[in-house]
């Protein structure tokens, strides 16, 4: 089974467009990143810029409608996530406790679709989906 | 504590044992210096993880919890050995010296356990003086956390065989007094070898079920994949653990276009490829370029992974460079010559230079002996009669590879080319 570990940083949604992580931070993460990698449970990984330097595109009536970050109301955004490949629901919480967070942080756990997870119409509409670029096994 | 809240204790005690045992174990074996011992105190730490947590919670730092456990058992293990082995002497003052020189020990071990600690663990389970069967046993039990019923369900054995297997297995380590160690020099190609064909033969139990209705055991094949990248993590430098893992990817990258919509076995040259897994052929991709930049490209998994690169490459069977694959075998046949790599190198000289090519390459192996009962010879031969339009004999051998396969989607997949075949003339 695949899990997306979502990392949810205290303060992302109202960091400043050239705030970086210090290099502190960034060597406890890759302590952990390197654990996961050791253990053979790492298929992927990546940090986000903060939401000031994103955009949001909203709908209405089949419009798209544009609103640039730091988005007014939000209260956490996505700083980051790991894709792990494990046995268990339970092994990717248990992974993600490991995880180097701080006080009011947040870690997601989700698991990932695979393809039989849908019904057969669906996979059948899904067709070619495992060509598109990343999108790992189809296996539990 | 109502019984829905243990269930999900008991099965998060289960991922916390499948995250740290394999460190555990590798950990307390670098001061007990046997693994079957360490295995036993790991078991134990947990037996009492299972008493204590759903009642105290799971601690905050599991792994040093289950650390000081063991070291608690080990202590009082060491006592009971002392008494028996001593019987006179200076027990108490000797006994008190090796409980502190263990207690600190299995401390810097805690603190500690070292990638070697893991990689001697993963040698020891591997070693050549265990039956194969053990190996993967306990290859599987040690390094993966899979607890005897999950091989058992794996391998389709009663757990109680298992369980003997493994501990026939823990016995013979402590007979031979097998070092928990890393082997060096030449002795280190070799171990490698041997642990390399361990994973192999994991993935490959998973990938192709030898007998039974199940053709997939897609945990083990993952079980092996995660192995894989443990070993290339612990081993960056040895280009055949990067061959391998290219080997295990590009092959499980074809994982969903194996299976038909009832579960039957569908040919490589019939999958739709569009259901490859691109994102696994990539990363397949990446390991044998690491394998061929460390010189490893002319190795055994690393050439197999380069005749499954090109398959994943081409867009269609027919796109495949049938050439070059018969190059990469003649290779493969140098360095291991096996009947059923000649085998496959006929079918792809079929594909290459058409089937009258394909025929005559395969007459060589009419007489091998080690094919005799091997249910491809006749199969492919029937493939290739049928291309030439010799339907007859084509009927002949599809017959007879039919009465040879054990497989019930082989079984299933023959059938249906042999009513094809019984439709022609």
């Amino acid at each position: 089974m695949r899990f997306m570990m979502v990392v949810i940083p205290k303060g992302c949604e109202s960091a400043a467009a050239n705030a970086r992580p210090d290099a502190e931070a960034v060597a406890k993460m890759m302590e952990f990143n390197k654990t996961l990698q050791k253990a053979g449970v790492l298929l992927g990984l990546d940090g986000l810029l903060p939401p000031s330097t994103g955009a949001r595109v909203s709908y209405t009536d089949g419009e798209a409608t544009v609103t640039d970050g730091p988005f007014v109301g939000a209260s956490e955004a996505i700083g980051g996530y790991w894709i792990v490949q494990v046995r268990s629901r339970e092994e990717a919480i248990e992974w993600a406790k490991r995880a180097p967070m701080s006080d009011n942080e947040i870690v997601e756990v989700r698991q990932i679709y695979e393809r039989r997870d849908f019904p057969a119409d669906v996979q059948k509409a899904a067709e070619g989906f495992e060509e598109l670029p990343n999108a790992a096994a189809a296996k539990a | 504590m109502s019984d829905i809240r243990k269930t999900d204790i008991h099965k998060t005690i289960e991922a916390v044992w499948k995250i740290e045992s394999t460190r555990l174990i590798a950990g307390i074996a670098r001061v007990t210096h046997d693994i079957g011992i360490a295995e036993e105190l790991a078991q134990d730490a947990l037996v009492a993880a299972l008493e204590r947590w759903p009642e105290e919670g799971i601690p905050e730092t599991p792994a040093a919890w289950l650390m000081t456990a063991a070291k608690r058992r080990a202590i009082d293990y060491l006592r009971r050995g002392r008494m028996l082995e001593q019987k006179h002497g200076e027990i108490a003052r000797e006994l008190e010296f090796q409980q502190q020189r263990l207690g600190k020990e299995m401390d810097q071990a805690l603190d500690q356990v070292i990638d070697d600690d893991v990689l001697r663990l993963i040698f020891t389970a591997c070693h050549p003086v265990l039956a194969v069967e053990g190996r993967v046993a306990l290859t599987l039990r040690l390094a993966c956390g899979l607890t005897t019923a999950e091989i058992a369900r794996s391998f389709l054995v009663p757990e109680k065989t298992l369980g003997q297997r493994i501990f026939r297995a823990k016995k013979t380590l402590s007979e031979a007094h097998v070092p928990f160690e890393t082997p060096r020099g030449d002795e280190l190609r070799k171990r490698v070898d041997a642990v390399l064909s361990v994973v192999y033969l994991i993935f490959n139990e998973g990938y192709t079920a030898t007998f039974g209705d199940e053709w997939m055991r897609e945990e083990l094949c993952n079980d092996a994949l995660r192995l894989g990248r443990i070993l290339v993590e612990l081993l960056p430098g040895e280009s055949e653990v990067h061959g391998l893992q290219a080997l295990m990817e590009l092959q499980a990258s074809r994982t969903a276009a194996r299976r038909g919509p009832a579960g039957a076995a569908v040919l490589l040259s019939e999958q739709d490829r569009s259901s490859w897994n691109h994102a696994q052929i990539e990363r397949g991709m990446a390991a044998l370029r690491r394998a061929q930049q460390l010189g490893g490209g002319a190795c055994s998994y690393a050439l197999q992974a380069a005749i499954a690169a090109c398959h994943a490459r081409a867009n269609t069977a027919a796109d495949t460079d049938w050439e070059r694959i018969v190059v990469l075998y003649d290779a493969l046949l140098q360095i291991s010559p096996s009947p059923v790599v000649a085998l496959n190198r006929a079918v792809a000289v079929g594909m290459a230079q058409g089937p009258s090519a394909g025929l005559h390459a395969l007459d060589a192996l009419a007489a091998e002996p080690a094919l005799a009962n091997y249910h491809l010879l006749p199969s492919v031969r029937g493939d290739l009669l049928m291309k030439l339009g010799r339907y007859g004999e084509a009927r002949e051998e599809l017959q007879r590879a039919l009465a040879m396969a054990d497989n019930v989607r082989e079984q299933d997949l023959l059938s249906k080319r042999l009513n094809q075949a019984m439709r022609m003339d």
